[in-house]
């Protein structure tokens, strides 16, 4: 028998595919063109693992069509909120996603946010590569000190103790709302909440890093904004889920929030136009992983779990 | 400039100047305008330092017309002069300035929009505003590494040009920040405050200073009494450096070339530090994979060419551009100025 087939969905970075084409029999996507439907069908026609990626869903559906040869499901992310993992296991097909490799670029892409928001970074940008500066003043695009702020992180996994440990660098204060306490080694002084208010009453800036999925629909909505502090700055690069965009525009025009940046989106890549029109927001491409070093990392944790599914171990990395 | 729609942070008041701006604004009860001291404020200044200024000081607000400044110390008789680095204290000025004048209070930590040598010899008491900008100036470092790494400048413009296209997983791909080896070029109390926040991202730090820094400071970087030696070593390079002209173009052709490819270069400290046509071929080249920078050579009428690069993140001199910072280095200038006029000494004169 030759080598097992693994049917890839969209390129990945030149170390993982190189690998991918070492161990399997491997069905890439050089034009990295999207696939619906009908094509994740098709080419997974004879595979016995499919690695796909988050723009991909893996909905009862398609999962229910998937050929019996499919034992495995690997996808290149944290989140797996595009797969239906319930049909997955009913299939008894494993899933396997890439847990704590991208905690590190995920929380440096926070801190970009906080501190690129309160700074009005972008906004300076777009004064001097329009070459509209005209030179400088004492008053001129004044921002939010970041050091010695309150900063609530809404959400404290791996991700959210990273953002902890780096804001701590910067002087903040770190407050926190998870659904338990930690244990005071994971907590490092953090200040625990156990209800919403008090917490949002804390939060000079509010940090979302909790996952998506009904749980946390729409939690930031116009009740919880007006409980944070008058001017507090909002950041998100979990997931756009989220935030309930149309409270947060307002917010953000009213100055209850003053300034907010953003990896993600509701219905991404499509966003919600009153974003693109506020100055007062920074807006990235949800590059959060983005990184070499991060994701040769997630390619390769992703293999790892797909190796170990088809040679009949548990992977460390199977999502529960 | 009155009205500008600079947004301000939270619990601040909003930027319109109150009334009195450009005016003698004096107060109205005679007796009590003989116990204040004349002021003349030269540069725009933030509301709440604008209120203390005209609570201690017969005040004179020249927003930010330099000759009309000057018109007014010898109008006032002042004793005490409010600048910033957009007023420059040339040899030139220095020799006009009335000699009522005793002290002029820069709202600035640099100070190379001063003439020292002229100032020195006219006899004035010149004073700046150290420490208060420290955490806020480090912050905006920080800032410009992590958006140098992870293309900022970029991935904001494909959002602004509506985005619509996901990308694959090896595309538009950054530097991961954390974890690597940060040199700093002046170790005072700025690039200090810079590798503390680097702590918290695991980096490496390094530095290269010309003075010997105490123990206590160092936190466990790594010092290179030679810049050169220390380059090949930095993924990541900050300046933290003075201007003036032992540092002239410390960053030139030879010294970026000496950089491990790949490297990212942030400058918040002084534009004269560097070489701009060498940063510029070091960033066209791919040499640097990224750089960020605050300050420049030739500011604001800056090196368009910078402009152009889609791998460089620009910000117009906004280190101490916090609303907390600004207040506080505003009181800072204002302290000197009460002290001197007051007949103590200035807490924080140039020279002594």
């Amino acid at each position: 028998m030759g080598k097992p087939v693994l049917f890839v969905t969209r390129r990945l970075p030149q170390a993982v595919e190189a690998r991918a084409s070492r161990d399997y029999e491997a069905r890439l996507n050089a034009e990295d063109a999207p696939r619906s439907k009908e094509d994740i069908l098709r080419l997974s026609s004879g595979a016995h693992a499919v690695l796909c990626c988050p723009a991909d869903r893996l909905d009862a559906g398609t999962i229910a069509e998937l050929p019996e040869t499919v034992k495995v499901l690997g996808t290149f992310s944290v989140g797996f909120d595009h797969i239906d993992v319930a049909a997955a296991r009913a299939r008894g097909i494993q899933v396997c996603n890439t847990p704590d490799v991208l905690s590190v670029a995920t929380a440096e892409i926070t801190m970009l946010l906080i501190v690129a928001s309160a700074r009005r970074g972008p906004e300076g940008e777009r004064l001097v590569r329009a070459g509209r500066w005209t030179g400088w003043t004492p008053t001129q695009l004044l921002g939010t000190q970041v050091s010695g702020r309150r900063l609530g992180i809404f959400g404290m996994g791996r991700i959210g103790r990273e953002v902890a440990r780096m804001a701590g660098a910067f002087g903040m204060q770190v407050h926190y709302r998870n659904q338990r306490r930690l244990a005071p080694e994971l907590e490092m002084g953090a200040i625990y909440h156990a209800e919403d208010e008090s917490f949002l009453a804390a939060s000079q800036v509010l940090s979302l890093n909790a996952p998506g999925g009904d749980g946390t629909r729409k939690w930031l909505n116009a009740a919880r904004i007006a409980r944070l502090p008058k001017g507090a700055i909002v950041v998100n690069a979990s997931r756009g889920t989220l935030i309930d965009d149309p409270a947060l525009i307002a917010a953000l025009h009213s100055g209850q929030v003053g300034c907010a940046g953003f990896d993600v989106y509701d219905g991404e890549p499509h966003v919600n136009p009153g974003y693109l029109a506020l100055e007062n927001v920074v807006l990235l491409p949800h590059l959060g992983s983005a990184t070499a070093e991060t994701r040769d990392a997630m390619g390769f944790l992703a293999l790892d779990g797909i190796d170990a599914v088809l040679a009949g171990r548990e992977p460390a990395n199977l999502v529960t | 400039m009155r009205g500008s729609p600079d947004r301000l942070g939270d619990a601040s008041a909003p930027l319109v100047m109150p009334q009195g701006y450009g005016h003698h604004s004096g107060n109205d009860h005679r007796g009590e305008t003989h116990m204040k001291p004349q002021l003349v404020v030269a540069p725009l200044i933030p509301p709440a330092v604008f209120e203390r200024a005209r609570a201690t000081f017969e005040t004179y607000f020249a927003e930010g017309n330099v000759e009309a400044a000057l018109t007014a110390v010898e109008k006032l008789q002042a004793a005490g002069l409010f600048i910033t680095s957009s007023v420059k204290l040339t040899a030139e000025v220095i020799a006009r300035l009335p000699s009522c004048l005793k002290v002029a209070a820069t709202c600035s930590v640099g100070f190379d929009h001063i003439d020292v040598a002229a100032a020195k010899a006219r006899g004035l008491i010149v004073t700046n505003t150290p420490e208060v900008l420290t955490d806020c100036t480090a912050d905006l470092a920080f800032m410009l590494i992590l958006n140098a790494c992870r293309r900022a400048h970029e991935y904001e413009a494909i959002m602004r040009s509506g985005w619509r296209k996901s990308f694959g997983m090896g595309e538009m791909l950054g530097t991961r920040a954390s974890g690597k080896t940060l040199g700093i070029v002046g170790f005072g109390r700025i690039g200090r405050a810079v590798a503390q926040r680097a702590r918290g991202f695991g980096m490496r730090v390094l530095y290269h200073d010309t003075k010997r820094i105490p123990d206590e400071l160092v936190h466990g970087a790594e010092h290179f009494t030679d810049l050169r030696a220390m380059l090949p070593h930095c993924q990541i390079l900050s300046l933290h450096a003075p201007g003036g002209p032992a540092n002239d173009r410390m960053m030139n052709a030879e010294t970026f070339s000496l950089l491990p490819s790949g490297a990212i270069f942030v400058n918040a400290a002084r534009g004269a530090l560097v070489d701009e046509d060498a940063l510029i071929a070091a960033l066209t080249s791919g040499h640097l994979a990224g750089a960020g920078l605050d300050v420049y050579r030739s500011e604001p009428a800056f090196d368009l060419r910078l402009a152009d690069l889609p791998n460089i993140f620009l910000v117009p001199h906004m280190g101490s551009a916090t609303v907390e910072t600004r207040n506080a280095m505003g009181f800072r200038a204002l302290d000197n100025l009460e002290a001197v006029c007051a007949g103590r000494p200035a807490i924080d004169p140039l020279w002594s």
